[in-house]
């Protein structure tokens, strides 16, 4: 059983995910795609804000990725997928890096290099997000590799979707992981859609949980609209990899509350939408933390208008930022453009 | 260079400079298919067998990915891909991870690792066993590509090649693993990109990488008293050393370059194009650029020697070259 996280961290838990709703949020309306439903020419709107390029959106999975990374340490590795701010905001990164990243901004985590798909930092273990659905697997295998070669107790988490399940690099890393015993933890986001493409059909069985066992690798289903359940079943799997025990495969049930890209328009389908929004993770979160006492709902306003003011300042921060210069750019050396 | 030197093979070589490597840097590790039980590598594998040498599943994405993560975490991986052929089947962590995180990351990862193939043809093993895919590399920016001819430079550039910052392909040739020849005894290093003259000529300028350099050397020889052939291996296609061909081109005018590869978008056509924008008024003739037919590689010998460039088309070429104008 997994001690409960202190009054301190449990707010900072509910932080983190008003930081990422607040942040995809804000990173929606300033999303070129809106732009140009506003008339807008190119040069006008970049320098406004715009956010330009693709924009996915996990509006929904906040207590999938925040849950995870409170079961992690700040040096344990994270690789992440193409819909990733809430993986690096999970993991401690900062809105207004983020923002001035999206924004294609010098001060971006990846000097806008990166963009929305591609925040990497060091110092938080972020090993990038991955616009190859599926390529993150392995490199989280190899950070958990590299942490058992230099003989450290870091972790590393690979979180992928239900789409990510059906690459190859799923079935080659886990069997690799379970063989070498490597301290990595498989964090399946099952949202139920590969872009628009249902999972009913591309998964061949119901759970991808279940295809953990194929390798020798406990697979475990947790409902990731709840964060306290997240956290328990990463904090076993953290556990039980810091041992030297292995892999865990979590298939986390969740949902994306909008469509695949910031400039997609219908969501696939209104009925089941409205399902799951009952089951909000931020709603539930903020349920269970008034039942318990750990918070009084003025808090929790309170709390609500400090991350949206932080967000705030994060744009202001970002369209305050220069854009990067050509010869800044960090290319490899010894090589002629 | 140093004073005194030893013999070894061309696979011999290349292991050695990993075994120098591995011992001199705890971080440096190989990773493959198959590398445990292979004959020559039995030393490698005895020495570093509890941590540095891990035999994989067949799972080139896998590994390699695997390879790409370690290199971003204080790692050195050499990862072994059995043959040139199967660089198709990870691709991705090569050119989408390992070629692009440097700059994705805004500087802020590095991905110091070798990937090791043989290509080449001439082994009977029909369309999936027989290819020089090093143009792929070239073109794929954040990627260095390096092909040695001899056990010397088969040494120095990969001991080079594992501590450079960001990933290298390195292509051996599997029809100079047997090979012999000297190797400068200590720590050995050839950088990348800095060509070689294998020849000493005055009429024309063979530039040849890894197993056609010793064809350019036999034409060379065959045409004594003819032509004076220069044969220049750039042993690094990226970075390559422009300089050196163009300082040869300086004096000889003519160019004539061989590749293994099939001719259509290869690496010679990327020298010719380097050369034209950079030294076209020291050409004197016509540019030719021989390579494999561009064609899948048959299994039968008489189709497969057809396929591929020989010394005699060399030294007709040679000769046409020398011929024109």
């Amino acid at each position: 059983m997994t001690m409960e996280p202190d009054h301190d961290k449990l707010v900072e838990m509910l932080r983190r995910m008003h930081r990422i709703r607040f942040f995809e949020q804000k990173a929606k309306t300033l999303y070129d795609y809106e732009y140009r439903l506003r008339g807008d020419d190119e040069e006008t709107a970049r320098a406004k804000g715009v956010i330009e390029g693709a924009l996915h959106l996990a509006i929904g999975h906040e207590g999938t990725e925040v849950g995870t990374c409170a079961a992690l340490n700040d040096d344990d590795y994270v690789t992440s997928s193409h819909r990733g701010h809430g993986h690096a905001i999970a993991k401690g990164a900062d809105s207004k890096l983020m923002m001035a990243e999206l924004m294609g901004r010098e001060t971006g985590y990846s000097r806008g290099c990166g963009g929305s798909m591609h925040i990497f930092d060091p110092d938080l273990g972020l090993m990038g997000g991955n616009g190859i659905v599926g390529g993150q697997i392995p490199l989280a295998a190899g950070g958990a590799f590299s942490a058992l070669y230099r003989g450290t107790k870091q972790v590393a988490v690979a979180f992928f979707s239900d789409g990510a399940s059906n690459q190859g690099t799923f079935h080659e890393t886990l069997n690799m992981a379970s063989l070498w015993r490597l301290p990595v933890i498989f964090l399946c986001e099952n949202n139920l859609y590969a872009a628009s493409t249902p999972s009913t059909i591309t998964l061949s069985i119901p759970d991808i949980a279940d295809r953990g066992a194929g390798y020798g690798i406990p697979g475990v289903v947790v409902d990731g609209q709840d964060i306290m359940a997240v956290f328990e079943c990463v904090s076993a799997a953290v556990s039980r990899a810091r041992a030297g025990e292995g892999p865990t495969l979590i298939e986390s049930k969740t949902y994306r509350f909008l469509p695949h890209t910031a400039g997609g328009s219908e969501h696939n389908n209104p009925g089941e939408l409205e399902e799951w929004l009952k089951r909000d993770p931020i709603l539930l979160f903020e349920s269970w933390l008034l039942e318990r006492g750990h918070m009084t709902s003025d808090d929790q306003s309170g709390l609500r208008q400090e991350v949206e003011d932080e967000i705030e300042a994060a744009e202001a921060f970002g369209k305050a930022s220069l854009f990067p210069k050509f010869e800044n750019m960090p290319t490899p050396s010894g090589v002629e453009l | 260079m140093s004073a005194t030197t030893h013999e070894l093979s061309y696979a011999d070589a290349i292991s050695e400079a990993i075994r120098e490597e591995m011992a001199r840097d705890e971080t440096v590790f190989s990773i493959g298919e198959d590398i445990g039980g292979v004959k020559d590598r039995k030393n490698l594998w005895d020495q570093f067998r509890e941590r540095r040498v891990w035999q994989t599943p067949i799972s080139e994405s896998g590994f390699t990915g695997l390879a790409v993560g370690a290199a971003m975490t204080g790692l050195r991986p050499v990862a072994v891909i059995m043959y040139c052929d199967f660089m198709t089947v990870c691709m991705d962590p090569i050119v989408n991870q390992a070629a692009k995180v440097h700059l994705m990351s805004g500087g802020r990862f590095k991905v110091p690792m070798v990937i090791r193939t043989p290509g080449g043809a001439g082994t009977r093993e029909a369309g999936q066993h027989s290819q020089s895919l090093e143009s792929w590399f070239v073109h794929t920016p954040g990627l260095k590509v390096v092909m040695p001819s001899s056990p010397s430079d088969a040494k120095g550039l990969m001991k080079s090649a594992i501590r450079e910052d960001g990933p290298v392909v390195y292509i051996q040739h599997r029809l100079l693993g047997g090979i012999k020849g000297e190797v400068p005894d200590g720590d050995w290093l050839v950088p990348l990109g800095k060509a070689e003259v294998k020849r000493k000529g005055e009429d024309v300028t063979v530039v040849a990488t890894s197993f056609a350099v010793h064809k350019a050397l036999e034409a060379a020889e065959e045409l004594v008293g003819e032509v004076s052939v220069e044969v220049v291996d750039p042993r690094s296609l990226v970075p390559l050393d422009i300089e050196t061909i163009l300082e040869s081109l300086s004096k000889t005018g003519r160019l004539l370059v061989v590749q293994d590869a099939p001719t259509r978008g290869g690496a010679g056509a990327e020298i010719v194009r380097q050369v034209c924008e950079h030294g076209f008024d020291l050409l004197r003739g016509p540019v030719r650029v021989l390579g494999g037919l561009n064609t899948p590689m048959p299994f039968s010998a008489p189709l497969e020697d057809r396929c591929l460039v020989n010394t005699s088309q060399i030294v007709e070429a040679v000769r046409e070259i020398c011929n024109s104008r």
